[in-house]
C-alpha cells in the first residue's frame, strides 16, 4: 500500500514536469514534420516515426536519408550515429537502476530515453523511479508524435516563407544542445567551428560533395570524434549528467 | 512500402541503442578512448548536421546564416531549447521579409 502511494505520487510529479517538455516537443516536432513531409512521408507515417523513434536528430537524419533514398544499411548507420549519445545516457541510467526492481522497467524506460527525459530522471537522488519517468512520458510523448503529424499536414498549407522560417527550428534546437556545454568545455568549444568548417568543405568540394549527406555526417563524426578522443581523452565518468553529481 | 521499411529500421536501431546498455551493461565502460569518443560524438554530429544545412534550408542563404549567428549567441547566453528555436525562426522570417 505504501509502495503504491509512492509510485502514484512519482507518476503525478512526472506528469507535472512533463508539461513544459511536451510544449517544447510540440514546437520542435512541428518542424520535424515539415522535414518528414519534404522526405515524402504521409502524416500517418510521420506520426508513426515519432511514436516509435522518439528522437529529434535521429529522426531528422532518417528523413534526410529517406529523401536521398539511401540504402537500409546506410539508414541504420545514420540512425545509429545521430542517436549515439543515447548509448551514454542509457549506460549512465543502467548504473542507477534499483537491483530489486522488475527487469521490465529497463526495457520500458529505454524506449523513452531522450535528452529531456534523461535530464529530469537522472537528477533525482537515489535509484531511478520508473513511474516518475513514465509520468513525464505520458504527457510529453504524445505531444511529440502529434506535433510531427501536424507539421506534416500543416506544412502543406503554409506559405513558403513560413516553412522556410520553421525549417530552422531544429537547427536552433541543435545549437541549444551543443553550445551550453561548449561554454564549460574548451575542447567542445573548439570542436564546433572545426565541425562547421569541415562539414562546409565536404559539402562544397568536388568529388566528396557527391557523397550523400548522411555518409558525410558519418565520416566526419567518426574522424573528428576519434581525433578528439585520441588527443583530448575525456576523464569524467558521468558526462551527460550536466546537472549531475558535482556542481 | 519501402517507407515502412525505413521507419522500421529507424525504430529498431533507435530502440537497440537505448535498450542494450540499459539491459546488458552492469559495469562502467573501461576503455578511456571509447568513453571519450562517445562523449564527443553528440556534439560533433549535431554541429556537422547544423552547418551548412541551416544555410541551405532557407529560401535565402543570408537568412539562414543570420539565424545561425542569432542561435549561437542566444544559446551562448543561456537561452533554452524553445527560445533558441523560436529566435532562429523569427530571424529567418524577418530577414526574408526585408530582403525581398
Amino acid at each position: 500500500m505504501d509502495d503504491k502511494t509512492r509510485r502514484k505520487a512519482a507518476l503525478v510529479q512526472g506528469m507535472r514536469n512533463g508539461i513544459p517538455i511536451g510544449l517544447g516537443y510540440f514546437a520542435v516536432s512541428f518542424a520535424l514534420g515539415i522535414a518528414a513531409r519534404n522526405a515524402g512521408l504521409s502524416p500517418f507515417q510521420s506520426f508513426l516515426s515519432s511514436l516509435l523513434c522518439n528522437a529529434s536528430a535521429g529522426e531528422y537524419a532518417g528523413f534526410r536519408g529517406i529523401a536521398a533514398q539511401s540504402g537500409l544499411l546506410t539508414m541504420a548507420v545514420m540512425t545509429f550515429v545521430a542517436n549515439a549519445r543515447y548509448l551514454l545516457m542509457s549506460t549512465a541510467m543502467s548504473q542507477r537502476m534499483d537491483p530489486k526492481g522488475h527487469p521490465i522497467h529497463r526495457f520500458l524506460m529505454s524506449f523513452f530515453i531522450t535528452d529531456e527525459f534523461f535530464a529530469i530522471t537522472i537528477v533525482r537522488p537515489g535509484y531511478l523511479e520508473p513511474f516518475y519517468h513514465y509520468g513525464a512520458v505520458l504527457v510529453a510523448s504524445p505531444c511529440w508524435a502529434l506535433g510531427t503529424a501536424l507539421g506534416c499536414v500543416a506544412g502543406e498549407l503554409m506559405p513558403a516563407r513560413a516553412v522556410s522560417a520553421l525549417s530552422v527550428a531544429l537547427f536552433g534546437m541543435f545549437l541549444a544542445v551543443i553550445v551550453p556545454p561548449a561554454r564549460k568545455n574548451k575542447i567542445i568549444a573548439g570542436l564546433i567551428p572545426v565541425c562547421f568548417v569541415a562539414s562546409f568543405a565536404l559539402s562544397r568540394l568536388p568529388l566528396v560533395s557527391r557523397l550523400s549527406e548522411g555518409t558525410r555526417t558519418i565520416l566526419l563524426t567518426a574522424i573528428i570524434a576519434s581525433a578528439a578522443a585520441a588527443l583530448f581523452p575525456h576523464e569524467k565518468e558521468t558526462d551527460e549528467g550536466k546537472e549531475g553529481a558535482e556542481p | 512500402m519501402m517507407l515502412y521499411a525505413y521507419i522500421f529500421v529507424m525504430a529498431a536501431v533507435s530502440y537497440a541503442i537505448r535498450a542494450l546498455p540499459m539491459t546488458l551493461i552492469r559495469k562502467p565502460i573501461r576503455s578511456r578512448f571509447i568513453r571519450s569518443f562517445l562523449y564527443y560524438v553528440p556534439y560533433v554530429t549535431l554541429a556537422v548536421m547544423t552547418f551548412p544545412a541551416i544555410v541551405d534550408a532557407t529560401q535565402s542563404p543570408v537568412a539562414g546564416a543570420l539565424a545561425l549567428v542569432v542561435g549561437l549567441l542566444a544559446a551562448w547566453f543561456g537561452a533554452g531549447l524553445m527560445p533558441v528555436a523560436v529566435l532562429c525562426c523569427v530571424t529567418v522570417f524577418l530577414a526574408e521579409s526585408i530582403l525581398r
